[in-house]
């Protein structure tokens, strides 16, 4: 029988085999899926008390809108909020597994977390998987040393700015903010500002639509403003409502309670030797 | 025109380090660009390495954080394990080491610049490949082509701080 080669075992890591292989289909001309990809507009500012964040509601996949009012602001911390653009499984699936080191850290640290951890974590997974975790994120929180804010890109790089905007709808966004962003905003003129900027982006980027999100987070206190603002309201609704035709049939409901198992355990008697 | 911002952060940049008669002077500008969209025109390119060491980024964004990243971890524990400030040459040899041992996966351009107190300021040029470069004057970034002439004509040993400070002004005006 002919020797063959030792299989070597993986040295860890992220494996690129598929990648190559989906690379070499595309190649011969199969289409592949599309992702679910959340368009998007996403935008963060510093105002003078804390860090306010802002995000639309839609999610595409390709021309289509998948979800009219998903939830782009992630949690992280209780003073820490993410808000993601690019493939929505890695945005959630990249939130959420960096939301649940930093809680073990905090359980072993016995501190609340600071910004610049969460980015560490984030950037050092985006970094490792070269780009193909297809997060960009906006990272911002209020912890011991002051209010932070800052993207992340795909492939690992990030900035730390007083305000940024990230996404499809980034470029509307950011000409907003460019044009009236100044340091030292109040509440008021801080949310008025990021929701004028998601505003921007919802009605000129086709990948941004449906309703404003805003996270306010400030030293010790944060408020999660879902769907502050609906500038696109179902106007029409059919006012006969909706009926089922005769051959559908509404079975009863009937709902059996569990009996409750309960188990008898003898006491056995004594070991004697 | 195509604005593809799916593309990798690049620093399309110009970095110099100048050595002069007391020390070293770098510079850098600001913009980092995705495709042709600009995506953070206020960065800051100049790194901190320890007290006395600093770099210059250029190149791709995440290669060249990750890298300084790293080094800076390196030379923390070097500091300590030393009981002394690190030397310039110390820390443009970790740079290289880890630039070269992964030149198929990296691709950012270095200018480690410093003050030790033996051989007090020194400019070390890392480009591409891990090739360490000590040198009187340093240029990197795609902007730098446009700056070979110039310095060709204007520097000269010996500079003093103010002069090595505005050669370093008039470079980044150059288009």
């Amino acid at each position: 029988m002919s020797q063959t080669a030792v299989d070597v075992p993986p040295k860890g890591g992220f494996s690129f085999d598929l990648c190559k292989r989906n690379d070499m289909l595309t190649q011969k001309g199969l289409k592949a899926p599309s992702f679910l990809k959340t368009g998007t507009t996403i935008v963060g500012l510093i105002f003078k008390d804390g860090v306010i964040l802002g995000a639309d509601t839609r999610a595409t996949e390709g021309p289509i809108v998948a979800d009219k009012n998903c939830e782009k602001i992630h949690y992280m911390a209780p003073n820490i909020y993410c808000c993601g653009a690019g493939t929505a499984a890695d945005t959630e699936a990249v939130t959420d597994m960096v939301s649940s080191q930093l809680r073990l850290h905090r359980y072993q640290t016995g501190r609340d977390s600071r910004v610049i951890t969460a980015l560490t974590l984030l950037k050092k997974h985006l970094f490792s998987y070269q780009g193909h975790v297809s997060a960009a994120l906006v990272l911002g929180g209020v912890d011991i040393t002051g209010p932070h804010l800052h993207t992340i890109y795909p492939h690992g790089s990030t900035d730390t700015l007083p305000f940024a905007t990230m996404g499809s709808g980034s470029l509307a966004a950011m000409s907003v903010f460019e044009a009236k962003y100044k340091e030292g905003l109040t509440r008021d003129e801080g949310i008025k500002l990021v929701a004028e900027a998601i505003c921007s982006g919802i009605f000129n980027d086709l990948g941004s639509g449906s309703n404003v999100d805003i996270c306010v987070i400030t030293k010790g206190n944060k408020e999660y403003l879902r769907n502050y603002m609906e500038p696109n309201p179902r106007t029409y609704v059919s006012s006969k409502g909706y009926s089922f035709t005769k051959k559908t049939e509404v079975l009863l409901t009937k709902i059996t309670p569990l009996l409750e198992r309960v188990e008898i355990t003898e006491v056995g008697e004594a070991m004697e030797e | 025109m195509d604005l593809n911002l799916d593309a990798p952060h690049s620093m399309g940049t110009t970095i110099i380090g100048v050595t002069y008669n007391g020390g070293v002077v770098l510079g850098a500008d600001s913009r980092t660009s995705t495709g042709m969209y600009v995506a953070n025109r206020a960065s800051d390119k100049i790194t901190q390495l320890t007290d006395n060491v600093y770099v210059c980024r250029s190149g791709s964004a995440a290669d060249s954080q990750v890298v300084s990243d790293y080094v800076r971890y390196f030379l923390h524990q070097h500091t300590i394990q030393l009981g002394q400030p690190a030397t310039v040459k110390v820390s443009a040899n970790l740079i290289r080491m880890l630039a070269y041992n992964n030149k198929n996966m990296l691709q950012t351009g270095l200018i480690v610049g410093g003050w030790d107190k033996y051989e007090g300021g020194k400019i070390y040029g890392i480009p591409l490949g891990g090739t360490v470069v000590e040198q009187p004057f340093a240029i990197g970034g795609s902007g730098s082509s446009y700056l070979y002439g110039f310095f060709d004509q204007a520097w000269k040993e010996n500079m003093t701080k103010e002069e090595a400070e505005v050669s370093i002004l008039i470079s980044m005006l150059m288009p």
